[in-house]
């Protein structure tokens, strides 16, 4: 019984999670790509342009909702759904951290640890393909259908260097958990450096991260990447036929897709939930001394305003922050607090990675698209493999 | 119960998909329900508690197999074709030695029914568990030639493809 309240709560955090970030992950890379650009971003509803995303959803839920001529009316539906909810379901599996003591009672953070874990985020993510796949031919259109030609092709190819480069630090793991994989690179070199994978020896990982990411960026469809949207070529690719709620759909499976990407890399390679110095050492107050850095840094601009109304809002966001260093010296929630803190730190910036190379990088030509996977990251990825094997058989783990 | 229930389900959707395969006119609607039977048979695997193959049954088959097979529907365009009279004439004759040969298998399975037996459950192994562990080690020791020559087959059939789509060029 208890099991079941349990799990059910942590289903209730971890969905309001997900579902809030990905509202706010859409506001924030707007936030980052227009001061990478020099601009400001949404900055007219509501302080600072915070309750923008609610705009957006308000004006995506009341658009007409338009099913073109001619197109295949269930697979035109089951498309958006299908991409939404592949989208969202690895959540269940990825590990926020190390088993708890809350209140008394004994739990694990994360939902669900399967004993084949790396293969069922592998095998939902690659069924997510389907949703893009789906949409292009249902809506009889041929910038959707060419799109999503585009997008299918480019997944298959990019899915090969992207598994090979997550069967390399398994090898070091010797598990398929996720959890598994998140303990198994606890601990420190000499008291400082992480065995994460990235430089667990004896063979650091860092080729195979790079090609996990790359391929991250093209199996979500994100800049330099992002063919099957080219908007100069295909309209809006996939999607073009696609208004209303059913657009919001491609959007939110996009930004949730872009979520597990950079999750699943920080459990393979960036230690998941280990936190980046150890305990003993003080990374416990790292959260207090970064938050409450942001709060004075926050107070200091509320104090000496650019516009007027900063004179107020600052101070709130100050105030916001100084709460949040404050709870993470609470000693009854430290425990749960400090290891999905790590977690989304890391997670987050490797997000804030897929912004940056959004708001710099031009988008790739097709065949270059291509013929990089095919003659340069599966190579590269197949040799990382090798050598990783061949250094975990010579010196052992 | 619950186990039983989904069986049929899985059962359900392999068979079912898999008449509606062969049925369909439009071949995006034949690759779909294909999608359909797959994840059945997956579902059936995952029902014996062997999780490394439904894994491997959807990241393989459904994940990648049937999307080519759709990426290539896609590029080539089959409405004209399917709009085409079929070419299936011989319709009474192709019931006929179905019924034939499904008559042949119910007789000899009839016959022997007794010497049929249902596979004992397997014996947990006292060092490896978990299903993936235990096919690594048999695959890796007990089946390694067989293994070994399958791969060499894919390669020689990947190679061969390849020079057989370098010769249009």
């Amino acid at each position: 019984m208890t099991f079941f309240v349990i799990t059910l709560i942590k289903a209730a955090l971890w969905a309001a999670a997900i579902l809030l970030s990905l509202l706010y992950l859409q506001w924030i890379e707007r936030k980052v790509i227009a001061h990478v650009q020099l601009r400001l971003g949404p900055s007219r509803v509501g302080p600072h342009g915070l309750l923008q995303p609610l705009a957006d959803v308000m004006k995506l839920l009341l658009k007409e909702d338009l099913t073109p001529a001619g197109a295949h009316k269930f697979l035109y539906l089951l498309a958006p759904f299908l991409a939404v909810s592949l989208a969202l379901v690895p959540v269940v599996v990825l590990p926020f951290g190390p088993e708890v003591e809350v209140f008394g009672v004994r739990t694990a953070l994360h939902l669900a640890d399967l004993n084949i874990g790396v293969l069922f985020l592998l095998a939902v993510t690659s069924l997510g393909v389907y949703g893009t796949a789906l949409a292009g031919w249902a809506s009889n259109s041929k910038y959707a259908l060419l799109g999503a030609l585009r997008s299918s092709a480019q997944m298959i190819s990019y899915e090969l260097p992207m598994a090979i480069a997550v069967v390399a630090p398994l090898l070091l793991a010797n598990t398929l958990s996720l959890q598994g994989l998140a303990e198994a690179q606890g601990g420190y070199y000499g008291g400082w450096i992480p065995r994460w994978n990235v430089f667990q020896l004896p063979a650091p990982q860092i080729f195979g991260c790079v090609i996990f990411l790359i391929s991250g960026f093209a199996e979500t469809n994100r800049v330099p990447f992002d063919l099957p949207e080219a908007e100069n070529e295909l309209v809006a690719g996939f999607h073009t036929e696609y208004s209303s709620l059913k657009f919001a759909s491609f959007f939110m499976a996009e930004y949730a897709n872009m979520i597990t990407s950079c999750a699943f890399a920080t459990v393979l390679f960036f230690g998941a939930w280990q936190p980046l110095w150890p305990e003993a050492k003080g990374s416990g107050y790292f959260p207090t001394l970064l938050f409450g850095l942001a709060g004075l840094v926050a107070l200091y601009h509320g104090l000496h305003p650019a516009r007027p109304k900063d004179r107020i809002t600052l101070p709130v966001v100050a105030l916001a922050f100084f709460g949040l260093a404050a709870v993470f010296l609470i000693p009854v929630v430290r425990p749960v607090l400090l290891p999905v803190f790590w977690f989304v730190l890391k997670a987050g910036s490797l997000l804030f990675t897929f912004m940056w190379v959004r708001a710099t990088l031009p988008r790739f030509r097709y065949d270059q698209l291509m013929a990089f996977t095919w003659k340069f990251l599966f190579p590269v990825a197949m040799v990382n493999l090798l050598a990783t094997g061949l250094l975990v058989a010579v010196y052992g783990k | 119960m619950i186990d039983t229930l989904f069986f049929y389900l899985f059962a359900l959707m392999t068979l079912g998909g898999g008449v509606l395969t062969i049925t369909r006119r439009s071949a995006v609607h034949s690759a779909i329900w294909l999608i359909v039977s797959l994840a059945g048979a997956a579902g059936l695997y995952l029902l014996q508690k062997a999780e490394f193959l439904f894994a491997v049954q959807i990241i393989l088959y459904v994940g990648g197999i049937v999307l080519l097979f759709l990426f290539v529907i896609m590029l080539v365009n089959l409405d004209q074709a399917a709009r085409e009279r079929q070419f299936n004439r011989q319709w009474w004759l192709a019931l006929a030695s179905a019924l034939g040969v499904g008559g042949l298998i119910f007789y000899f399975l009839r016959a022997g029914s007794g010497s049929l037996q249902l596979a004992a459950a397997p014996v947990p192994s006292p060092v490896l568990e978990g299903n993936t562990e235990r096919l690594a080690d048999v695959l890796f020791s007990q089946y390694l030639l067989p293994f070994e020559v399958a791969s060499i087959l894919l390669l020689v059939a990947v190679v061969g493809s390849v020079i057989m789509a370098r010769k249009r060029v």
